[in-house]
């Protein structure tokens, strides 16, 4: 078996017990990189040399005691790492080197963890593709000429790929739990506030939140109990207590009360993916979880709520890039203003342009009444569906995504069809909400993912539900022929 | 026809905490060009802003002294506009739930108290500076101010004279001294001032077009200004035209107003509740507390001194116009037994020679205990008030003790009856004619005499000892 295919607890027992070292682990990563890089394209930047040195420094030093000691990591290029390109997958900030680590990149280190490189993402986080990314597009390990889901998709496609062990990448309205479902591997968005966003690329800061990408469940559990945690640096971050979530990993979803919501299982949703979601309910029901259908009336408004919420945000967060102090300025501009807008036209692309001029819109005086703040009406409506539901169900489990990954270039031309591939994620943004996907069956040869909601700060029971279903089932054994 | 002026003010000042309002860089004047800076206040990808207590304090503490309310409830909104001393291409600031509401500032207008009504105070951060070199094609950005706490206090509109709105500027100043928020120095930036006047006829209650003025360097800028728009406006309207609605600059070099290009203000900022930051609760305790520690204010300071030391309201007003001052002025007084005659060396003599010099208070390079000493000398019979005249001025120049300068420039009062007889003596036998007038009846002669007496000894002899000896000797 080739290194690079370990979990990191896999890789944890071998490094703890000197039978593999962080450099050889380090070096089997990179191997695999040179060898699948060139079909996948998961990698924006490849941090060779470091990672070596790195790892190098973490077996002189012995200790690994810590379980991401020595452990290859791949970073979404919209978190900021000390002294190594941060371009957000953006021509904008093609040369950007941040002078800061974001404090989910301070909190690897300190753990040890070998940061390999920064992977690519839709421009900005906005995508749900990967091929709204300033540079390349990224592709599907279970099939090339599929995409791997977005923003995080270089993400989910490098932890797919075994380009590296796990992968952290960010959520706004599905960018972790989309592509891991396109990728068959698991990805879950913490609730808002649980880990700090500093140092990662505001997109829509009221809905951003970093998490892990892993290849298992209990992989997820190891990685959010490294990044989780609030943060003085972080206004928004909850100043609550993290439980060691390793300790959810537990086989017991006995007497667990599950909601399924019709909304999710309805129009737009292939039947193999609905198919899939119904079987992991039986599986959970036969696991002796209490499954009951539910209603999440709101939900339908999330997705165009979203989309004023989100491009309101970003307008604004995205301003900064003027090519005054950092970035790439554009050259031969007459005054101010056409330096501007010069540096903006070419730095920017299309779908970021046109969510700047959606957002900027839906503010504009005049307008703001009847899109942004009807939005936030919606918003409150979409989180009290689901306030509702948990005064009843435990966790509520539904398709994270309607349909498995596209083809490249399916829906480029459509953008409202390219919205839709995220209406099983967003009203989860919208709430604030914990939610993973992990495997849960196949259709037409691509994975299909599961979602499990669960209750603000209760991240805990997710994982216990679906560390219960992973081992029930064998859907994130089966790897991609690459 | 006649018409009534109606000015409003928008007045921003630099709050005094050490760090910055989103950040923990200095907010120290000065330093060389982009040295106080950090990630955050440079606007970074992927920083976070995090509220500076110390900041909230402040803002409330300035809300409370203008008899502010302080809602329980606040937040911070997005301010969006493009400028390259704007780093994130907005500024923090607050839109419709700001720190504080509904205060005043009373002023005095004609002998009368006037309460100038404040419409609300809010929290914000500064933006940088652009440095603009002569002749060269491109601009400099300078971010040491950037993020910077300020705060924006917007006034009703109250005021009707330019000269109340220099009175109103000037209490401010004086009160967000006292409690020392802000060093509100026009000079280095500290406080701005923004204001806009329009006219209406006497007797009516709408508003008339209103013009706003900005690029006012000083206080006495702000009254100008305001003096020639009014003037100005009023030309209009008496020949039937039209104000138009729009943003002028003072010219201080020419002395007038000059339309700034309406392009600039065609602003939509797209105000939106900041997601960065939560909303601000304030807990009742805390302002409670804070209002607890304001020190006495100007106004409770001037009445105090009129009951407690018997001063005329004048010399009251004048002296707890600045903090320095006062608490120069209580220092003495706690050494000395006459409040008016301290009142009276510090107006007259004190704040002259600080005008002359163009010096503040807390340059002065002696202490309350040294002028009190100096007065005692007086009282004393060692030094004449003439010659303690020479005295203050040598300890404003020296910083020396006034014992020190009488004993080396040898001042002390000749009070050697003998002495003064010789002398007097001399002086009646030179001025035949002064002591014929005397003598016939001119009471003034005797004056003239022991004028020469003081002459001949350069001013220090007792006077009244020479009255004395001048009257015996003349029968
Ligand atoms: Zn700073």
């Amino acid at each position: 078996m080739n290194l690079s295919e370990l979990t990191i607890h896999e890789a944890h027992e071998l490094l703890s017990k000197k039978e593999i070292s962080s450099e050889e682990l380090t070096k089997a990563v990179l191997d695999r990189i040179d060898k699948v890089e060139e079909d996948i394209k998961a990698f924006l930047t490849i941090d060779k040399e470091r990672a070596l040195e790195i790892s190098k420094k973490v077996d002189k030093e012995g200790d690994f005691s810590n379980p991401l000691a020595g452990i290859p990591v791949a970073i979404k290029d919209n978190i900021c790492t000390k002294d190594l390109k941060t371009t957000c997958a953006s021509k904008i900030l093609a040369n950007f080197v941040p002078p800061y680590d974001a404090t989910v990149c301070e909190k690897l280190k300190s753990e040890k963890a070998v940061i390999i490189g920064k992977t690519n993402m839709d421009e900005f986080a906005m995508g749900s593709s990967t091929e709204n990314s300033g540079f390349f597009a990224t592709r599907n390990p279970w099939d090339v000429d599929r995409v791997p889901g977005g923003s995080s998709g270089g993400s989910a496609a490098a932890v797919a790929a075994d380009e590296c062990i796990f992968a952290l990448g960010s959520d706004t309205g599905g960018s972790i739990r989309q592509p891991a479902s396109y990728c068959g591997v698991v990805g879950l968005k913490p609730t808002y506030g649980r880990v700090s966003r500093y140092g990662l690329v505001a997109y829509a800061s009221s809905l951003d939140q970093i998490g892990p990408i892993t290849k298992d469940v209990r992989d997820c559990a190891i990685v959010l109990n490294a990044i989780a945690g609030w943060d003085e640096k972080d206004s928004t971050s909850v100043n609550l207590p993290v439980p060691d979530f390793t300790k959810s990993l537990v086989e017991d979803v006995k007497g667990m009360k599950m909601g399924l919501p019709k909304e999710y299982l309805g129009e737009g949703i292939e039947p193999e993916v609905r198919e899939a979601v119904l079987s992991a309910a039986r599986v959970f029901e036969n696991l002796g979880a209490s499954v009951e259908e539910i209603s999440l009336p709101h939900t339908e408004y999330a997705l165009w709520a979203y989309y004023i919420i989100a491009p309101a945000e970003a307008s604004s967060n995205l301003a900064r890039y003027d090519g005054i102090r950092y970035g790439v300025r554009a050259k031969d501009s007459d005054d101010l203003i056409d330096l501007y807008k010069k540096t903006r036209s070419e730095g920017f692309g299309r779908e970021v342009k046109r969510r700047i001029m959606l957002g900027t819109y839906a503010l504009s005086s005049g307008y703001y009444d009847a899109y942004y703040l009807k939005a936030q009406k919606v918003r409150t409506l979409v989180k009290a569906d689901f306030d509702r539901a948990f005064e009843k169900y435990d966790v509520i489990i539904a398709p994270t995504a309607p349909t498995p990954a596209f083809r490249i270039g399916e829906k480029t031309g459509d953008p409202l069809k390219m919205y839709m591939s995220d209406v099983c994620t967003i009203p989860v943004n919208m709430a604030g909400l914990p939610a993973i996907s992990i495997p849960c069956g196949f259709s037409g040869g691509l994975p299909v993912g599961l979602q499990i909601i669960g209750k603000p700060f209760d991240e805990a029971t997710v994982i216990r539900a679906a560390y219960t279903f992973e081992q029930a089932t064998d859907f994130n054994t089966k790897k991609p022929a690459l | 026809m006649e018409f009534e002026t109606v000015i409003g003010l928008e007045v921003h000042v630099e709050l005094l905490t050490k760090s910055k309002v989103f950040c923990s860089c200095t907010t120290e004047f000065g330093g060389e060009v982009n040295t106080h800076c950090c990630p955050v206040c440079l606007g970074m990808p992927g920083v976070l802003p995090v509220l500076n207590k110390k900041a909230v304090e402040y803002a409330i503490k300035a809300a409370l002294a203008l008899n502010c309310e302080i809602p329980e409830f606040s937040k911070f909104d997005r301010k969006n506009y493009f400028y390259p001393d704007l780093p994130k291409a907005y500024q923090i600031s607050q839109y419709d739930l700001p720190l504080a509401r509904k205060g005043y500032i009373e002023i005095e207008v004609d002998g009368k108290p006037k309460r100038i009504g404040i419409n609300r105070i809010h929290l914000e951060e500064d933006a940088g500076k652009l440095i603009h070199e002569e002749g060269k094609s491109y601009s400099l950005v300078d971010l040491n101010r950037t993020g910077v706490p300020l705060i924006e206090i917007v006034s009703e509109p109250d005021i009707r004279t330019p000269e109340e709105a220099w009175l109103y500027l000037n209490k401010l100043k004086t009160i967000l001294q006292y409690i020392e928020v802000s060093d509100c120095k026009m000079e280095e930036g500290s406080l701005r001032c923004d204001t806009n006047i329009s006219l209406r006829p006497k007797g009516s209650d709408k508003f008339g077009t209103k013009v706003e003025l900005k690029n006012l360097g000083s206080f006495r800028a702000v009254r100008r200004s305001l003096e020639y728009e009014e003037r100005r406006q009023r030309e209009i309207l008496e020949q039937g035209g039209v104000i138009v609605q729009e943003t002028r600059r003072w010219d201080e070099a020419r002395g007038i107003t000059i339309p700034l290009r309406s392009k600039e203000e065609a602003h939509d900022y797209r105000y939106f509740p900041d997601p960065d930051l939560v909303p601000i609760v304030i807990d009742r305790e805390w302002v409670e507390k804070l209002k607890s520690e304001l020190p006495e204010l100007p106004d409770a300071k001037k009445k105090r001194y009129m009951e407690e030391y018997g001063l005329p309201a004048y010399d009251a007003g004048v002296l707890t116009a600045s903090k320095a001052l006062a608490n120069f002025f209580e220092e003495c007084v706690s050494q000395y037994h006459d409040p008016k005659t301290v009142s009276n060396w510090v107006m007259s003599e004190m704040l002259g020679i600080l005008n002359e010099t163009g010096r503040e208070v807390d340059e002065i390079p002696f202490k309350p205990e040294q002028l009190v000493k100096m007065l005692k000398m007086i009282d004393s019979g060692t030094i004449s008030g003439k010659i303690a005249k020479e005295v203050f001025r040598d300890m404003f120049d020296t910083g020396k003790d006034p014992e020190a300068i009488v004993k080396e420039k040898g001042l002390t009062q000749i009070s050697d009856e003998k002495e003064l007889e010789k002398i007097a003596k001399k002086v009646i036998e030179e001025n035949p004619k002064s002591v014929e007038d005397y003598k016939k009846g001119k009471e003034k002669a005797l004056g003239f005499l022991v004028g020469q007496v003081m002459k001949e000894t350069r001013g220090k002899a007792n006077p009244q000892l020479v009255n004395k000896i001048l009257k015996e000797l003349l029968g």
